[in-house]
């Protein structure tokens, strides 16, 4: 794999992490959209409903393929450059340089490392109690992910772990958004300043979006 | 004004190297940076001592050989200046300033301060020209250039390779050098002809030389003593993916797709 | 008799270069593999002659003691390149361009290369766009023009403010591409340090590797020194901190003629010197004299008010200004030659009207041009050279005027050469800055650089080529020869000569010495009892460098201490040459001006009677005085006359 990864060349890897990031990125939306779905009074309904339609229907399985697809894509590549970019300077500086630019670029492998390990977690809790191979807990069917999520968020502690790693999800959006457009070539004096600004809403929105769900169910449930 | 100086001291390519911390005192505000080196130096030879290598030479900030990492940024706490344009009065009296090489695997330290920067024209090599002979060329005027496209060239042209995006950048990448000169043809007529060829070639040698990758954090820009802008790294990226998705047959070995 | 032959082709001026390209011999395809080329520099000439020949095929080895080819000096060369294009339809011709360059001269340089240069200057446009050279354009596309000092037409090619680095980027771009087909090898971080003569013919050259210490040997069939200018000899110059004088010089004591050392040019636009410390000067583009406008306060009570900071320059009134280029040359104004400008702004300053701290400062003022053309224009076109400004003075040029003053910049002498570029060593060319040949004794702006660019593009292909066509069967040299043996020793023994010295004080110390001496006596005015001086006190220096020079570290090392001492150990005894010859040119001419000989206007006063010749020096021995050998100058298709800017 690694022979592999090194003959390709830093740009081509760095477009397949780009537009694998890109996919992710839409797959937050339709992801948040579900889970918003926590916050109307239905007892869960509503959730299920589209739930139901996520876990059975055919195209979304496929679907599912390819985003698994995508996450090993870009975690696999992120870390191979990583390595590579460490490699690059043997010998460090003393003093730290302090001209970045975008301060969260700096971080993008930390804040991919925080999201990474929380998306173990999340599958423990979910993805893989679906396909079986972690047990419900007791009392709930495999697949009833709202009693699972109410669970879940009703523990302060997990509560909490949930909002903290949106911000760090944010932080990694805010600065992989407008960098993916900069990796594939999309720079334009008129667009590109709108792309960053619809890059910081979406790092904004969408992990405010998934924090709103616990806190919810904390302070208003 | 006084100082107290830490720098980096390295005998040679393969001897361990060190930081040695000296005092410099009456150095004049308006003297540069290089000029208070070489008061530094003399000094040192008075005393016997070796006295700190460091590249430099035109000392108006067009060579680009001058180079040194001062606390914390290449070519110290000014924008848009190399080293040798860099003046004292940038600093306050008493200041510590740290001075190291510019790091990078593919910029090694010969000594001190001074570091072998010939990857930068071994990327050139690769296919930073133009493929004209001398003569029979014809005239100047024969092909019109828009002036806009003239200018964003010369943007791009306007690169020394001092090598400070390398030294900035928290992956040692070397996007920008390449991107600048990978523009600057790109954006003219007579660079059209190998453009495809040209940036593929340059990539892989980049590549090959251990330069980290990009990663969008814009630290280079932010050091480019000529201020030459990370558009031409967007630039070159759709170059690159317009050469490899639209060429029919591999045009360099090395370096893959 | 002399013993210079300037083989200048028979004819007419016009057709002499199309008739000697249609007569040279030629080496075919298949031989051209076989011959070396070594290049010493890598500036315009130097990375232009070893594209162009590796182009041909001959196998080439550059040299250069930078860490990249790309660094040469000629990159820091701003304004532009001069070409007889008249893409401005106002009334350019190659003519033109032979005729102002020989008077901007003053009636002191060669016609026949004059008139080629003016030739192939249209070529080196051509060339240098098609190997993307970014030069400013109009709207419409085509190629824009500013005009410069000299000159009545709009004849020089730019881009923006860095002309040299474009035009230089485009050579080592060809070069590169050279190298990557295996023409041409490049040695970088290496210096000459003397040429190998071989039956009478240069071979190669010993040179040490800056990194290891090593010496090494390097043979070939001809050798090309384009080593640029010895303006450092003044310590203080607009020169790169490395450019010396070693490579030439190295070469006029194996038997190359140094042709009119004595001429100097001195930059009329420069940033004042500000204190002991300082290392170079820094020049302003002379193309800010199209829309600055140069003066000095009228009445010595605005000069003090002035100096003790009791008044800024915006406050003297219309009619208190003096702007002497204007009132003294109406004709050209601001833009009249830089020699002209330079002892201009000398004579006001001598008279006590000079500005700054230090009374040597002129101004120069943008404040009518950014009414006119308003701020933005003014940015467009100047905009890095005021950034340059500001960050080095600290003022705002926008809102002050700049203050300038002259510096030493170019150095019109150099090695004698003939139409070849060939100099009395056979085998061994000249080409660029390091030769005398094109300008005389005063160099137009922007001619440096297509000077630089036609000998390494359009002439010394053909030149070296006709030289090579008899060499076919040579074999390559091998570096054991005893010649090769003999150079090494010599070579050794001058660095270990330093390093015995072991005295007390830094190298550095002996150069600013001899600068001083240099602006001193040699500089912007002469004469013979301070020019006799001056060889005494230079020859003091000598001694007492020999006596007290202290280098620290060691042989097989990056040693810049040891690096400078040679240059520097050459540069005082070319400033002695340089006195010598200044002492015996007894007339002004442009750059060189003996105060003895001056018309009642201050103007230089040329004696074409006596000193109409190429003053060509021959090296007969240390401590003997060189030998004087003439080439006398003859004008056929220009008539000279007095020159006059008004």
């Amino acid at each position: 794999m690694g022979n592999k990864l090194i003959s390709y060349s830093s740009i081509t890897k760095k477009v397949v992490m780009a537009l694998a990031g890109l996919f992710l990125i839409s797959f937050l939306v339709v992801h948040l959209g579900i889970n918003l779905l926590l916050l109307s009074n239905d007892d869960g309904a509503s959730f299920m409903v589209a739930v139901g339609f996520m876990t059975t229907n055919p195209l979304v399985k496929i679907m599912e393929i390819f985003l698994m697809g995508g996450f090993a894509i870009h975690m696999v590549i992120g870390v191979f450059i990583q390595i590579q970019n460490w490699l690059a300077r043997p010998v460090r500086y003393k003093v730290a340089g302090y001209s970045h630019l975008s301060f969260f670029s700096k971080y993008m492998i930390h804040t991919g490392a925080i999201i990474f390990i929380f998306l173990c977690i999340h599958f423990t809790n979910f993805y893989f109690v679906k396909l079986g191979l972690v047990n419900p807990p007791t009392g709930v069917g495999k697949e009833d992910f709202y009693q699972m999520a109410t669970l879940l968020f009703a523990d302060r502690f997990y509560a909490v772990l949930y909002v903290v790693l949106m911000i760090f999800l944010g932080f990694h959006l805010h600065h992989a958004f407008q960098s993916a457009f900069q990796t594939l070539g999309l720079s334009h004096t008129k667009y590109t300043p709108f792309i960053k600004v619809v890059g910081t809403i979406y790092s904004i929105v969408v992990p405010l979006g998934f924090a709103s769900i616990p806190l919810f169910f904390i302070f208003i449930k | 004004m006084d100082f107290t100086l830490k720098i980096w001291r390295q005998k040679n390519a393969k001897a361990k190297g060190k930081f040695v911390t000296y005092k410099i005192n009456g150095i004049s505000d308006s003297s540069s940076f290089l000029e208070m080196l070489d008061v530094f130096n003399d000094q040192q030879v008075t005393k016997g001592e070796d006295p700190v290598v460091f590249d430099h030479d035109c000392r108006e900030g067009i060579c680009g050989t001058c180079s040194l990492y001062i606390n914390g940024r290449p070519h110290g706490p000014d924008d848009a200046v190399t080293t040798c344009q860099l003046h004292m009065r940038k600093f306050k009296d008493g200041d510590t300033i740290v001075i190291e090489p510019w790091r990078s695997k593919a910029f090694p330290v010969i000594r001190d301060l001074m570091v072998d920067r010939q990857a930068f024209d071994k990327i050139i090599q690769a296919g930073g020209f133009i493929s004209v002979n001398t003569g029979g060329i014809p005239d100047a005027n024969a092909i019109l250039i828009p002036k806009q496209n003239a200018d964003s060239s010369m943007d791009a042209a306007a690169c020394i390779g001092c090598g400070a995006c390398v030294a900035a950048c928290k992956n040692a990448s070397a996007m920008l050098f390449v991107a600048a000169k990978v523009s600057h043809f790109a954006l003219l007529p007579q660079g059209k002809a190998e453009a495809t060829r040209r940036v593929q070639a340059m990539v892989a040698k980049m590549d090959e030389l251990g330069f980290g990758n990009c990663t969008n954090t814009g630290a280079c820009e932010a050091e480019c003593p000529k201020e030459i802008s990370i558009e031409n790294i967007a630039r070159m990226n759709r170059e690159f993916l317009g050469a490899k998705i639209g060429s029919q047959k591999k045009v360099v070995k090395e370096g893959g797709f | 008799m002399t013993k210079l032959n300037s083989k200048i082709p028979q004819g007419p001026v016009a057709t002499k270069w199309s008739s000697y390209k249609d007569h040279i011999a030629l080496v075919n395809p298949s031989n051209k593999r076989k011959l070396d080329i070594i290049v010493v520099g890598t500036g315009l000439a130097g990375a232009s002659a070893a594209a162009s020949l590796g182009a041909l095929g001959f196998k080439v080895k550059a040299f250069c003691y930078q860490d990249s080819p790309r660094r040469a000096h000629s990159i820091a060369a701003q304004g532009g390149i001069n070409a007889s294009k008249n893409y401005q339809n106002d009334g350019d011709s190659v003519y033109r361009l032979f005729y102002d360059t020989i008077k901007g001269g003053d009636y002191r340089a060669r016609e026949g290369n004059v008139y080629r240069l003016a030739e192939v200057s249209g070529s080196i446009i051509d060339q240098s766009v098609a190997l993307g050279v970014p030069f400013a354009r109009e709207y419409g596309g085509l190629l824009d023009n500013r005009s410069f000092g000299g000159a009545q037409v709009s004849r020089t090619f730019y881009a923006r403010g860095q002309t040299g680095q474009q035009l230089l980027l485009g050579a080592y771009s060809a070069m590169s591409r050279q190298v990557s087909l295996g023409n041409v090898e490049s040695y970088t971080r290496h210096e000459m340090l003397d040429v190998v003569i071989i039956d009478g013919r240069a071979r190669g050259i010993i040179a040490r590797n800056l990194v290891t210490g090593e010496i090494e040997r390097h043979s070939a069939h001809a050798v090309v020194l384009a080593t640029g200018g010895y303006g450092n000899v003044f310590f203080l110059s607009t020169n790169a901190m490395g450019s010396n004088a070693t490579a030439i010089w190295k070469a006029y004591k194996k038997g190359a003629f140094f042709g009119n050392p004595c001429f100097t040019q001195i930059h009329p636009t420069c940033i004042p010197v500000h204190g002991d410390f300082q290392s170079k000067l820094t020049l302003m583009s002379e193309s800010l004299r199209n829309d600055g406008r140069i003066w000095v306060p009228k009445r010595k009570e605005d000069v003090d008010a002035l100096r003790h900071n009791k008044m800024k320059p915006k406050d003297i009134a219309e009619e208190n200004r003096d702007y002497y280029l204007e009132r003294r040359y109406p004709a050209f104004g601001n833009l009249v030659p830089r020699d002209v400008a330079s002892r201009a702004a000398k004579e006001r300053c001598d008279a006590g009207f000079g500005v700054g701290e230090t009374g040597l400062a002129v101004y120069l003022d943008f404040a009518d041009s950014i009414k006119r053309l308003g701020c933005n224009v003014i940015e467009e076109r100047y905009g890095n050279l005021f950034q340059m400004y500001q960050k080095i003075v600290d003022e705002n040029p926008y809102e002050n005027p700049m203050m300038i003053y002259p510096a030493v910049h170019y150095t019109m002498g150099g090695l004698w050469v003939d139409y070849d570029l060939m100099s009395t060593v056979k085998g061994l060319f000249v080409a660029g800055e390091a030769n005398f040949s094109d300008h005389g004794a005063n160099r137009l702006g922007a001619s440096a650089l297509m000077q630089g660019l036609a000998d390494g593009y359009f002439v010394l292909p053909y030149t070296i080529q006709n030289y090579l066509a008899d060499q076919i069967n040579v074999p390559r040299f091998k570096t054991d020869l005893p010649e090769f043996d003999e150079s090494e020793k010599q070579v050794q023994a001058r660095l270990q000569k330093l390093f015995d010295v072991k005295g007390t004080k830094p190298v550095d110390h002996f150069h600013r010495q001899l600068g001083k001496i240099m602006w001193e006596y040699v500089g912007m005015a002469r004469n013979k009892a301070g020019l006799q001086k001056a060889i005494t006190l230079i020859r003091e220096v000598r001694a007492e460098f020999w006596k007290d020079v202290k280098i620290t570290g060691e042989f097989n090392e990056v040693n810049p201490e040891l690096e400078k001492a040679g240059r520097v150990a050459d540069f005082i005894e070319l400033g002695e040459l340089m006195a010598i010859d200044a002492l015996n040119r007894e007339e002004s001419c442009g750059g060189h001006f003996r105060e003895e000989y001056q018309t009642p206007e201050g103007e230089a006063l040329r004696n074409d009677d006596d000193f109409m010749y190429v003053a060509a020096w021959e090296y007969i021995g240390d401590d003997k005085t060189p030998v004087l050998n003439k080439e006398p100058l003859e004008y056929e298709a220009i008539e000279v006359k007095q020159r006059n800017y008004k």
